[in-house]
């Protein structure tokens, strides 16, 4: 893809907002984040981790928060632009709430306004670099869904950002069913974590899990994985490579 | 009733020989003829209750909102014209929305109180625009705990413990006076709130009205709402048996 950096004379045909930068790459970036539907709600996992390029800069953002009542946002990619999202839906649930009517936004609603804002973005060439999950539940029924910087969205089981997509996917396609119990829900989603950890280099190893029922938001604490690294595979790893510099 | 204009009532722009603007009073007789607007400050929050005189029977009960939040922790409550009052909320809610998002932090009642008394001066000084027809009564709850304000027409706005506005407005101010504020919770107000307004009430002139009420307070967890269902009908009856005892004196 070829962005156009702003200062250049082709941008005239698009009068004053030319003058304004438009994303071009991300800065600070939060990996991925894993999600599926349990029998009470949805379960959520992301790591607190904030690369800055390939450095492991922050390792305390939190990339999972609660949208009113009904809803648990979960954001990958450049956290600058997660934390204006927040401000809009702030917002947006703002409103909602002054007409104090007895009705609330749901997370389909929700997931419908975070669409309709990523795709408007990416038409404008300035997206706001995230590939954000929404899961909720609202009068029993639960939802989940996706969207990511270029306006594609859709709902399903279970959905994942970035490498999510290639490790924890395959396996949740294999052991995911309905009706899982919370104990199982968290199980497989440390497993999909556990992979994450040992191959994805922008993972760190601190996470927090978070459920969304009909009753509300938890989010955990703070917690690490056990990892092992005594595989066979992984002793003298240089053994087998010829000619290695 | 009061001196007519003559002359020096036509515009907005023009002061009387007695330094009166005609105008502004003539729009205070707006807020004057619309149906009581009650606020108190209780020690833990605001009620703030309205006579909603209902002008035809096929309305539904619940339409025709009064009483509008601003922000999570204020809200107001407007009597007069009711177009009117929908312009000034609306205005409000911008200032409310726009404070939050330069300064990172809700509104002050007192900064809240001053944008929306400038904006209602605001149209007291050119003659292509008229004076807006409606009283508010602004309540809510931030770091200095609850404060209850009053706007006019004329874009006044003063602090109260206790304010009504509309047409009830001498009877309620009584009738507020003599509650004991300061050791009342909001439970106990939003009955008192009830019982002043089913008083105030003219049965005579007005036949039908609906009570709306709302509060900002601890219990509430400092947000603006509507009273709960079951407290407002405990209200309701707790007003109706207080007049019945009234009559049977």
């Amino acid at each position: 893809m070829n962005f156009i950096a702003s200062k250049q004379p082709e941008n005239r045909l698009l009068g004053p907002e030319s003058d304004t930068q438009r994303t071009l790459y991300p800065y600070v970036t939060g990996t991925s984040v894993v999600a599926l539907k349990y029998k009470d709600g949805i379960l959520m996992a992301a790591d607190m981790g904030g690369s800055y390029g390939s450095t492991l800069r922050y390792k305390s953002v939190e990339r999972m928060k609660p949208i009113g009542k009904h809803s648990l946002l979960g954001a990958s990619g450049e956290i600058s632009d997660f934390q204006e999202i927040l401000r809009y839906l702030d917002e947006l649930i703002l409103y909602d709430n002054m007409w104090d009517d007895g009705n609330s936004l749901g997370p389909k609603e929700v997931h419908n306004y975070l669409t309709r804002v990523m795709y408007n973005r990416r038409n404008k060439f300035n997206p706001l670099w995230n590939s954000l999950v929404l899961g909720g539940v609202k009068n029993g029924q639960t939802y989940l869904g996706m969207v990511n910087m270029i306006g594609v969205n859709f709902e399903d089981n279970h959905v994942a950002t970035g490498f999510g997509n290639h490790l924890a996917r395959p396996i949740l396609r294999q052991e995911w069913h309905e009706n899982l119990s919370f104990e199982d829900g968290v199980k497989l989603l440390e497993k999909c974590m556990r992979v994450l950890l040992y191959r994805d280099r922008s993972a760190v190893n601190k996470l927090q899990i978070a459920k969304i029922t009909e009753e509300g938001v938890t989010i955990s604490q703070p917690y690490s994985l056990k990892t092992y690294w005594e595989f066979s595979a992984f002793e003298n790893p240089a053994q087998g490579a010829i000619g290695s510099w | 009733m009061s001196s007519i204009g003559t002359g020096y009532d036509l515009s907005v722009t023009t002061f009387s020989p007695d330094g009166r603007v005609f105008q502004i009073e003539y729009a205070a007789k707006a807020v004057d003829n619309s149906g009581t607007v009650i606020g108190i400050k209780c020690k833990d929050g605001i009620v703030m209750g309205v006579e909603k005189l209902i002008a035809s029977k096929m309305m539904l009960p619940g339409s025709n909102r009064r009483i509008h939040s601003v922000h999570r922790h204020s809200g107001m409550s407007v009597a007069g014209l009711a177009a009117d009052g929908r312009q000034i909320v609306a205005r409000a809610k911008s200032e409310a929305t726009n404070y939050q998002s330069v300064y990172g932090e809700p509104i002050p009642v007192k900064e809240l109180a001053e944008r929306v008394a400038s904006y209602v001066h605001l149209c007291t000084l050119y003659w292509w625009l008229r004076p807006f027809g409606c009283g508010i009564i602004l309540g809510g709850y931030d770091r200095d705990g609850p404060q209850l304000y009053m706007v006019e027409p004329s874009g006044i706005s003063y602090k109260y413990f206790g304010a009504a506005i509309g047409k009830g407005k001498q009877a309620a101010k009584t009738e507020i006076e003599k509650l004991k504020l300061s050791e009342m919770t909001c439970r106990e107000g939003v009955i008192e709130v009830a019982k002043i307004i089913y008083k105030v009430h003219d049965e005579a002139k007005d036949k039908a009205f609906e009570l709306e009420m709302s509060w900002v307070c601890d219990e509430s967890k400092q947000q603006h709402q509507k009273v709960p269902d079951d407290l407002l009908e405990e209200a309701k009856v707790a007003a109706k048996a207080a007049l019945e005892e009234m009559d049977a004196d």
